[in-house]
């Protein structure tokens, strides 16, 4: 092969491989998961449905611990970013149907922001659980929102393998309120070093979009 | 030549010496009184304010010499031009000892100087910055009122600051400190390495597990300040930020007893106060 031939080879493979680098680049950045709206009840109130789940099932990383959203159509989504009008009530249920984990820090064990500082743990009312209990939190730290999840027992019966999960498989059903303020974009996220096989619990799921963090879209 | 006080100099270095004394005449004390009391980090605090005094130290420092930077070579520039359309090599540079010498001794007096300076006022204690000594420092941290001071536990975790007021028995995720009253900070993490930056305090100190970084201020104005992580630590690093407040002694009791009966439910669950915490067990999840 002679030296020109060998030199556009390298340029071209060269090129190639800036091209396959550059999409996978925009790729990783452009992955952001749909935004889900919530569901209108009247006007100037809103629902979001939730549920949390021990491995997604599919995808990317199908082990991996999530939230998923309900859309107003009933279905299950993938997401974690949701869209809720500005200054309003937001009635909030979330399916827990993942185990506890226990919480680092004590101080998320109780129930913050919501109307009246509680949550319905199975219908009860709630103001806080004992720290080893929680799976998840539900927190948005720029409204002093936070809500420990209640995990489900090890020993329960007829546990959720893979989302979506269904009611009639081992879940605890927490309910609250809060309100929304200004427009803009607040983000949330669990406070349950939750992410299993990463150090600290904090990497993988912990650590993206669509899985254990996400963004409440105030409009 | 010029000839000044029987020291003979080329007319051009003249030139130049006597415009760069002109310019940091003027320059050294409009740096030191109307730009130094608006550098940052402010005034809210004793260490804010040691830290703007020691800023404006550092830039009238730097008067001088961005200012023959900015008088010797423009006036290069223009006056050693070429001129004409023939290109031919000028005549050639001779090493002069005097300015040698006096290069070195200068540059070499303002770097210690400053090597110096930054030293002392790194060390804790009246003159010092006031930010992140750690637990046991060398030198003499601890200042004299230091027994009456204001504890409070900075905990980092991906990604919140939450902040522990020992001495009343509560955490809270707001940082709210009294005016006029001495604040030793212990900053710790039970995550990853942050850094706890009360930027109009002038607290800046590493959040690491395990240890605890002390630091004291004292909040001389009431007012807001901004609290910030300043170690990427994560996917929401950037949004590791919360308001501080300063308020009147008054006001904080009012805000302590809020913060009590709001907080009660969590505040029993709390482990007892402990300098650092270390995460356990080392991974989580399932």
């Amino acid at each position: 092969m002679s030296r020109a031939m060998r030199l556009a080879l390298v340029a071209v493979a060269t090129a190639a491989a800036g091209v396959l680098v550059g999409f996978y680049i925009v790729a990783f950045l452009m992955a952001t998961p749909p935004t889900v709206n919530s569901a209108q009840t009247s006007p100037g109130q809103a629902r979001i449905t939730l549920q949390t789940v021990a491995a997604i099932g599919f995808g990317a990383h199908p082990d991996w611990v999530s939230y998923l959203v309900q859309d107003p159509q009933g279905r299950w989504v993938h997401s974690t970013i949701l869209r809720v009008p500005a200054h309003s009530l937001v009635h909030v249920t979330i399916y827990q149907y993942d185990t506890a984990s226990g919480l680092r820090n004590p101080f998320y064990s109780q129930v913050r922001g919501t109307v009246g500082g509680i949550m319905y743990l199975n219908g009860k009312a709630t103001r806080a659980i004992k720290p080893d209990d929680p799976g998840h939190t539900f927190a948005i730290p720029d409204l002093g929102l936070s809500v420990p999840l209640q995990g489900v027992p090890d020993d329960a019966k007829n546990q959720c393998e893979a989302a979506p999960c269904s009611t009639s498989q081992a879940h605890n059903t927490i309910e609250f309120t809060f309100r929304t303020g200004a427009p803009g974009s607040y983000r949330w996220q669990c406070f349950v070093p939750c992410a299993a096989g990463f150090v600290f619990g904090n990497g993988g799921p912990m650590q993206t979009m669509g899985y254990m963090d996400g963004f409440l879209e105030v409009q | 030549m010029v000839s000044i006080l029987g020291l003979r100099m080329p007319r051009e270095l003249f030139r130049i010496l006597v415009a760069w004394a002109v310019v940091s005449a003027i320059g050294i004390p409009a740096v030191w009184f109307l730009l130094g009391p608006h550098l940052p980090p402010g005034t809210m605090s004793n260490s804010a304010a040691d830290q703007q005094f020691d800023n404006t130290v550092l830039a009238v420092c730097v008067v001088p010499v961005a200012a023959f930077l900015a008088i010797y070579f423009p006036y290069c520039l223009v006056r050693f031009r070429h001129r004409g359309t023939t290109f031919e090599d000028g005549p050639p540079l001779k090493g002069d000892g005097r300015v040698m010498v006096a290069w070195i001794a200068g540059t070499s007096a303002l770097v210690l100087f400053l090597a110096g300076w930054g030293s002392w006022e790194l060390f804790p204690g009246e003159h010092g910055a006031g930010g992140g000594q750690g637990p046991d420092p060398l030198q003499i941290a601890t200042p004299a009122n230091a027994a009456g001071a204001l504890q409070v536990q900075v905990i980092g975790q991906q990604w919140q600051w939450t902040y522990r007021y020992p001495q009343y028995g509560f955490e809270t995720d707001q940082l709210v400190l009294p005016q006029g009253q001495l604040v030793e900070f212990h900053v710790t993490s039970l995550d990853v390495i942050h850094s706890f930056w009360a930027i109009q305090l002038g607290v800046k100190a590493d959040a690491v597990p395990g240890s605890d970084n002390v630091a004291f201020t004292q909040p001389g104005r009431v007012g807001s300040f901004q609290v910030r992580c300043a170690e990427l630590c994560g996917i929401w690093h950037g949004h590791m930020f919360t308001e501080g407040r300063v308020v009147t002694q008054s006001d904080f009791q009012s805000w302590v007893g809020q913060q009590k009966r709001t907080l009660a439910p969590a505040s029993g669950s709390l482990p007892p106060y402990a300098p650092s915490y270390y995460p356990t067990p080392l991974t989580r999840g399932g």
